[in-house]
This record gives C-alpha cells, sequence and structure tokens, in this order.
C-alpha cells in the first residue's frame, strides 16, 4: 500500500462566516502529523472536508492526495467517540464498513484484528459490556479493517484516562504506521508522542512547529519529547 | 413477586372503596351496581362477553398492526426525503387538528358498519403518535454515526437500514406502547356511532335498557384487555426493539 500525502490549498466558510483560514498545507505521506489549535480554529472541520462529510461547508480551494488520483475510498476516520452501535456485537461492529457496502465481511480478517488489539475474548460482546479503553480499541480495530491509506484521527484518546490513553496511543501507532495519518488534538504531549511532523493551525493559517527527535511513539517519559510538550504548551498559550 | 402482590393490594383497595360509595350512599343498582354483582353478570352473560370481545379486540389488533406498519413506512420516508418532509409533514400536523372523533360519523359512511370503519378509527388514533415517536427517533441518528458510514463508502439507503432504523426502533417502541392504548378508543368510539357488534356497541346497548351491571362488566373486560395488551406490546419492545438502546456506559 502506498500512502499519499495530501495537498490543501483552500479555504471554508458557512456562508459568509469564515471557518478555516486560506491554507497551504502539506501532508507528508506514510507520516504521521499533529494538528493542534485552539478551540474553534477549523481543526476538525478541515479534517470533515477532507473526508467530505463537512455538510453546509462551502470549501473555496482544493484537497488533494499528493498521487493525483482521487480521495473518495482511500480515507478512514476515527473521533474522540468510539461510534460503535450499541446493538451489534463488537465482531459486527468491526465488520460494519463491509456490511455498509453490502458485501460479504472477512470475518477471518476481523478475527485476527481483534485478536492483535487484544480483544479475542470479547468479540461476541455487545460495547456496553466494554470499557473506554477497550471501545476504543474496537473503534480502532474498525478502522484497521477499512484497510485505508489515509487515517484521519480527530482527538481519539482525549475521552480516556492517563494510563489508558497511553496503551492505546501505543497501540494505534503500531498499527497505522506506513498510512498517511492527520490527527486533530488538543493535548500538546500527545502531539510530542506520536507525531513525525507537527503544524498549528491559527486563524491566521498555519505554521509548523518540529516535532521531537526519536521515532514515534516515544516514551512518555522521553526528555525531547516532554521540552517539545513544554515548548508547544508555551506556543498554544502564546496565540 | 412483589409487584404481582401490589397489584392484588391495589385491586381489593379499589373494590373496597367501590363497595364502600354503594354501602355509604345507598345508591341504587341500575345506577352503580356492586362489584360483586357485576362479577355475576360477567359470569351469567360469558358468551355474549366474549363474542363481542372478539369483535373488538380484532378491529383492535389489526388496527394496531396497521397503524404501525403505516406509521412505520411513513416515518422511514419523511426521515428519507426531504422534499417528502417538506409537503407531507404539514399535512400530517393539520391532520392532527382534526378531533379524530369528527371523523367517525363519516368513516361509518365509507367503511360501511362492520369491523372496517372500527379499524380504520383505530388505526388513524394511533398513526400520528407512533409515526411521530419514530420520526423523531429516525431524524436524531447520532451525526458521527451518519458521517463515519459516508466515509465507509454507504449509499444513503444502506445507511438508513443497518444504522438509522436499528438506532430508532427504542422510539418506535415508544409509539407503540402509546398505540396500545389508543387503539381501543379508537374502536369504541367507532362502535358507538354506528355498529351491530363489539364491546362498545354492547355497552351503549346496556346503558340505553338501563342494564348498568352489563355496561360495567363489558367496560371491565375492554379495561383488561387494554392493560394486558399493553403490557404485552411493552414486553415484546423490550424483547426485540429496545435492544438497540444505548445500554449503561454508553456513549
Amino acid at each position: 500500500m502506498s500512502a499519499p500525502g495530501l495537498h490543501i490549498r483552500a479555504s471554508a466558510r458557512i456562508g459568509e462566516t469564515q471557518v478555516l483560514a486560506p491554507l497551504d498545507l502539506r501532508v507528508a505521506g506514510a507520516a504521521w502529523t499533529c494538528l493542534l489549535g485552539a478551540s474553534g480554529v477549523g481543526k476538525s472541520t478541515l479534517l470533515r472536508l477532507i473526508a467530505e462529510v463537512a455538510d453546509g461547508v462551502t470549501l473555496d480551494g482544493s484537497i488533494t492526495a499528493t498521487d493525483a488520483a482521487p480521495l473518495k475510498g482511500r480515507i478512514a476516520m476515527m473521533a474522540q467517540s468510539d461510534l460503535l452501535m450499541p446493538w451489534l456485537t463488537i465482531t459486527q461492529n468491526v465488520t460494519l464498513g463491509a456490511r455498509l457496502r453490502g458485501t460479504a465481511p472477512d470475518l477471518p480478517r476481523a478475527e485476527a484484528l481483534l485478536e492483535q488489539v487484544g480483544l479475542a475474548d470479547h468479540a461476541s460482546k455487545r460495547p456496553e459490556a466494554l470499557s473506554g479503553g477497550q471501545r476504543q480499541r474496537a473503534a480502532l480495530a474498525r478502522t484497521l479493517m477499512e484497510d485505508r491509506p489515509v487515517v484521519l484521527l480527530d482527538e481519539p484518546f482525549s475521552a480516556l484516562d492517563a494510563r489508558t490513553r497511553a496503551q492505546v496511543q501505543d497501540l494505534t501507532a503500531e498499527f497505522l504506521r506506513g498510512r498517511t495519518v492527520l490527527m486533530v488534538t488538543h493535548d500538546p504531549a500527545e502531539a510530542a508522542r506520536l507525531a513525525d511532523h507537527i503544524t498549528i493551525l491559527t486563524e491566521g493559517g498555519h505554521s509548523d512547529w518540529p516535532a521531537p527527535s526519536g521515532t514515534a511513539p516515544r516514551a512518555v517519559d522521553d526528555p525531547a519529547m516532554l521540552h517539545t510538550t513544554g515548548a508547544l504548551l508555551a506556543r498554544l498559550r502564546a496565540a | 413477586m412483589k409487584t404481582a402482590l401490589t397489584a392484588l393490594a391495589s385491586t381489593a383497595l379499589a373494590l373496597a372503596l367501590w363497595q364502600a360509595v354503594i354501602w355509604i350512599t345507598g345508591v341504587p343498582n341500575f345506577i352503580l351496581p356492586s362489584p360483586l354483582r357485576v362479577l355475576e353478570t360477567m359470569i351469567e352473560s360469558r358468551a355474549l362477553l366474549a363474542t363481542h370481545f372478539m369483535t373488538t379486540a380484532s378491529e383492535i389488533l389489526i388496527g394496531l398492526a396497521l397503524g404501525a406498519l403505516l406509521g412505520g413506512l411513513t416515518a422511514i420516508g419523511l426521515a428519507a426525503s426531504p422534499i417528502a418532509r417538506q409537503l407531507v409533514r404539514p399535512m400530517l400536523v393539520f391532520s392532527q387538528a382534526v378531533p379524530v372523533f369528527a371523523l367517525a360519523p363519516i368513516l361509518t359512511l365509507w367503511f360501511g358498519y362492520g369491523m372496517g370503519s372500527k379499524i380504520v378509527m383505530a388505526l388513524l388514533i394511533i398513526y400520528f403518535p407512533i409515526t411521530s415517536a419514530f420520526f423523531d427517533a429516525l431524524m436524531r441518528t447520532p451525526q458521527g454515526w451518519i458521517d463515519m458510514a459516508r466515509v465507509m463508502g454507504a449509499s444513503n439507503a444502506r445507511i438508513m437500514r443497518v444504522i438509522r432504523i436499528p438506532a430508532a426502533l427504542p422510539g418506535l417502541a415508544s409509539g407503540l406502547r402509546l398505540g396500545a392504548v389508543y387503539a381501543p378508543i379508537g374502536a369504541i368510539i367507532g362502535e358507538w356511532v354506528g355498529a351491530s357488534k363489539g364491546l362498545g356497541y354492547l355497552m351503549l346497548l346496556a346503558n340505553g335498557r338501563a342494564k348498568t351491571d352489563l355496561m360495567f362488566a363489558a367496560l371491565i373486560v375492554l379495561a383488561v384487555f387494554t392493560v394486558l395488551l399493553h403490557a404485552a406490546v411493552d414486553r415484546a419492545c423490550r424483547a426485540t426493539l429496545d435492544r438497540t438502546r444505548e445500554g449503561p456506559g454508553g456513549v
């Protein structure tokens, strides 16, 4: 699988109100990019625009893949809420994409993925029987099941407690390696742990921030990562 | 077991109050018969009550089934199509301003004195609550689910079938529970306006001949049936439709 980069040359508005400043942003292919910025600056809107689900938002400009092929059908999305259907079992949730496209679900693959994210024993349970971390791992398995080269993450770990968050971050980083990941987050520490590239979105546009040295996911007590966390937080507070 | 005991105690209390009113006021039998008298009548006239009950129960059950089917389809149609929403919804709301009671004579004219007009009456009275409850639930599908489904490449029809309808089934269940209580009202009104069978007809007949005990017997049969119907619908909904409800620890 070759994961293309993204090139965003666009601004966006709802009616006459600008919801995303004019951007010329390149998202590196097969790498993890974290998008930071204040609330209301348009981070989630940008993800929704890339995924083509931003109803009511007018896109002025273009969002393209660097390999010039259309993006449609090459994107998977993971959100803050696990978005598991409460009436389906975990396996059925993981294979939801196939049901929604009217194709036969690849059950052996779903089983293998659940095994990999450590949910093999929970495959036939309903989401309500799982903890928050387990539910988000099920959401990860569902995202992996889609097997798309571009993955958009909208604060997928923000509802988890610190320990579970670190675990699910590690798991996600491991499984999404080699894909083009664009993650929106409020948490500088999360960006410093996971990112190959860090971009700060502001009302005027965007600016890049150097990611810490070393490969992601970095250790939670990695000095370079902690230093970047502090510097990023200071930068975000100044903005 | 405890609820059964409570229900029993509550029934006993109601009967005691009823009897007490009769003793205290000394009201004659043809105005308010005693509980015992009503029970005697029920047993004596069981064949008569059973015949009329079968008619009314059929009207109610058929009306409920048709109302659920039509209401369900209407709700899905409205939820699926913005144009249908704009065109049909005002009509639905306006139709609610017309008292269904006022339509009973014309329905009898259109659908005859038989069961047809009563079934339509029961259907009409439950159609709006069912449509409305299910439609509201269909429009409340979490946006995140719909967005995810679209990213996964789903058509609107599949999103409706795989996500929106299952997610809205508890809403349909709420509508059906209301329907189970309203449908008997529709059937009885229909029978009052013009019928030759049914508990409503029997009540009117008994009342006219000052057979108050028979009227009460019919009334109790109807009330017990309504309570049981509601309980049955509630149970069925819990076992099926409500399973899509978000459990504890949900989003």
